[in-house]
């Protein structure tokens, strides 16, 4: 999509091992390859002193500004790393004369959640989830809502394998109206709810991300039949997530009020497992005698484990 | 900090102008008078290349002081906020700038500062973005090769209202199609704080290949109640005296 107002430059295309320089702080960076690219300009591996970092550059200024201050906020919440860490913010004089805003940011390796779950198994949903919920809990406490929560801004760094969350181009102080979103993922394109900036935005994309694990190429909204009992529908065939289902359904319906009562439900989801694993075991020792039952209930035994190897790592 | 009320044009169409005086000249008109235009270009989801007509929408955003998006009807809707969206920040970062050059001297600007300063700007400007009143007349090409696009234009402006309803500020829209079977716009919806109801007016029948953008324009531009136009036009509507800057 290009835009045509000429107020605004050119977009921008970095090349590998074109150096960027700052013209503020005059650290250079060298152009590795380009990550990804979205609404708001291109995110570039670069080289610095021989560290991997990520810069991303784009013809909307306001836009780079308004990103950094998110990152400048999120670093003042101490203890947490949430969302990369901000490392530099300048701007660049390219070759055709005009002046682009970058910022450089750690570069986060990892596998986005999808690729992840297809690689590693259906086994790490609970684990991720809980783990998504909790990086939630803090930015909502810190007062923002992740906004444009998507598969594609969920990376999972491996060993052990951790949930981090990217662009926060959506990022949006509490009780405003969400700055950037992914129709796909917006609880206002299904028309079950509004797009006020508050925890349970979220959690309603949290459940679309999980959906769309199992959805890859997505589904859109249909005139005539009420979103409710579309994504109910969907969420009946992702048989995977059959445990999940409760918890996913209370998310789309907007009945979570905090992450942490989410993450409390999983949670609980998990444990109820565990519990169940374990009275089983008891079992098998009891009815040792009988082969039948014993074939029967270690088949028993079997799914239970493949139930729990949907939750467990 | 109090935020003053931002006026926008809101211009939907699929070619070029054929009948009356040049829009661009009309959009200039507009922006004169405290009113920003913006102008989405929708293609036909079949549509390869970009037909010459639609240089035009670029030329009436660029006079207009606005934004413009050429753009697939499949994505009208994300385009229609963005380009609302972008144009709040780009007038508001106008009047930043202005203030600015009066304070700093005449070739300050926001680009030529420190990202740092750059920063602490910026969230006076979003700050306002959020709390300001904006006010929308909604403009619908009604050409017959709009027909098709109609149900997808509809669709977009109830998402943008969802959208801007979302914010601190309050915000009034009406929506107008042209040409107008008598006039040169027929108004489909007054002036309304939702665009809830938009599904039962709005217009299904289309009409024949005059395409009048020019007094068309004109004619949405007098939807601003005129003492407000003569108001802004006269004394900064925004009051950015406690930023420091
Ligand atoms: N710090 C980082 N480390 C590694 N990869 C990153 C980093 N930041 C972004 N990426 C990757 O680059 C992609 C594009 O970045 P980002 O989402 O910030 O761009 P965008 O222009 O805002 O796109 P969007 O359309 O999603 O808003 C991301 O999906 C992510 O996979
Ligand atoms: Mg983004």
């Amino acid at each position: 999509m290009k835009n045509h107002s000429t107020l605004k430059k050119p977009a921008i295309n970095l090349h590998a091992q074109q150096k960027v320089t700052g013209k503020w702080h005059y650290k250079s960076y060298t152009v590795v390859r380009k990550i990804g690219q979205g609404a708001i300009g291109s995110v570039y591996l670069c080289m610095y002193n021989g560290r991997p970092v990520a810069l991303k550059m784009s013809e909307q200024d306001a836009a780079v500004t308004v990103e950094v201050n998110v990152l400048k906020a999120l670093k003042k919440v101490q203890g947490y790393r949430l969302g990369p860490s901000l490392l530099d913010v300048d701007d660049w004089t390219a070759p055709n004369g005009r002046v682009y805003s970058f910022y450089v940011m750690e570069y986060m390796e990892g596998q986005t959640l999808g690729s992840f779950i297809q690689a590693r198994g259906k086994k790490w949903l609970g684990v991720l989830m809980v783990q998504l919920l909790e990086d939630l809990e803090q930015l909502h406490q810190a007062g923002w809502t992740f906004g444009d929560l998507k598969t594609d801004n969920i990376l999972v760094e491996s060993n052990p394998p951790r949930i981090r969350l990217v662009d926060v181009g959506g990022t949006t102080r509490m009780g405003r109206s969400i700055k950037e979103y992914t129709e796909f993922f917006d609880r206002g394109y299904w028309n079950l709810g509004t797009r006020k900036a508050e925890p349970s935005y979220d959690l309603f994309a949290v459940a679309m991300v999980f959906l769309h694990i199992y959805y890859p190429r997505r589904f859109e909204r249909m005139t005539g039949e009420p979103s409710e009992k579309l994504l109910e529908k969907k969420l009946y065939r992702a048989k995977d997530l059959q445990l999940l289902h409760p918890i996913l359904r209370k998310a789309l319906k907007g009945k979570y009020q905090t992450a942490t009562e989410m993450k409390t439900d999983a949670m609980d989801k998990i444990k109820q497992v565990q519990r169940r694993r374990s009275q089983y075991r008891i079992k098998i020792q009891q009815k040792k005698t009988y082969p039948v039952k014993e074939s029967l209930s270690i088949s028993l035994v079997a799914s239970v484990f493949w139930i729990i190897s949907l939750l467990l790592p | 900090m109090n935020a003053g009320t931002l006026k926008q044009i809101l211009l939907l169409t699929d070619g070029c102008s054929n009948k009356g005086e040049d829009p661009a000249i009309v959009a200039s008109l507009a922006n004169q008078q405290g009113i920003t235009v913006n102008v989405i270009g929708i293609l036909d989801d079949d549509q390869t290349e970009q037909p010459e007509g639609l240089q035009e929408v670029e030329d009436i955003a660029v006079s207009g002081g606005g934004v413009s998006q050429i753009v697939y009807s499949e994505r009208l809707s994300q385009t229609v906020q963005m380009v609302t969206r972008q144009a709040m920040t780009q007038t508001l970062q106008g009047f930043v700038n202005k203030e600015l050059r009066s304070i700093l001297g005449k070739d300050q600007s926001m680009e030529e500062l420190d990202p740092e300063k750059r920063g602490e700007i910026m969230e006076v400007v979003e700050d306002l973005g959020e709390t300001s009143d904006l006010e929308v007349v909604v403009l619908v090409d009604s050409s017959a090769s709009m027909r098709d696009k109609l149900e997808t234009v509809k669709e977009a402006l109830f998402d943008l209202s969802m959208s801007l309803n979302a914010r601190v500020g309050k915000n009034r829209f009406c929506i107008y199609r042209f040409p107008g079977r008598r006039s040169d716009i027929d108004l489909v919806l007054d002036w309304s704080p939702r665009l809830d109801g938009i599904s039962k007016v709005f217009p299904k029948l289309t009409s024949g290949g005059i395409t009048p953008t020019g007094p068309a324009l004109r004619a949405a531009m007098y939807q601003f109640s005129k003492k407000q136009l003569r108001r802004n036009s006269d004394e900064e509507p925004f009051d950015i005296e406690e930023t420091g800057y």
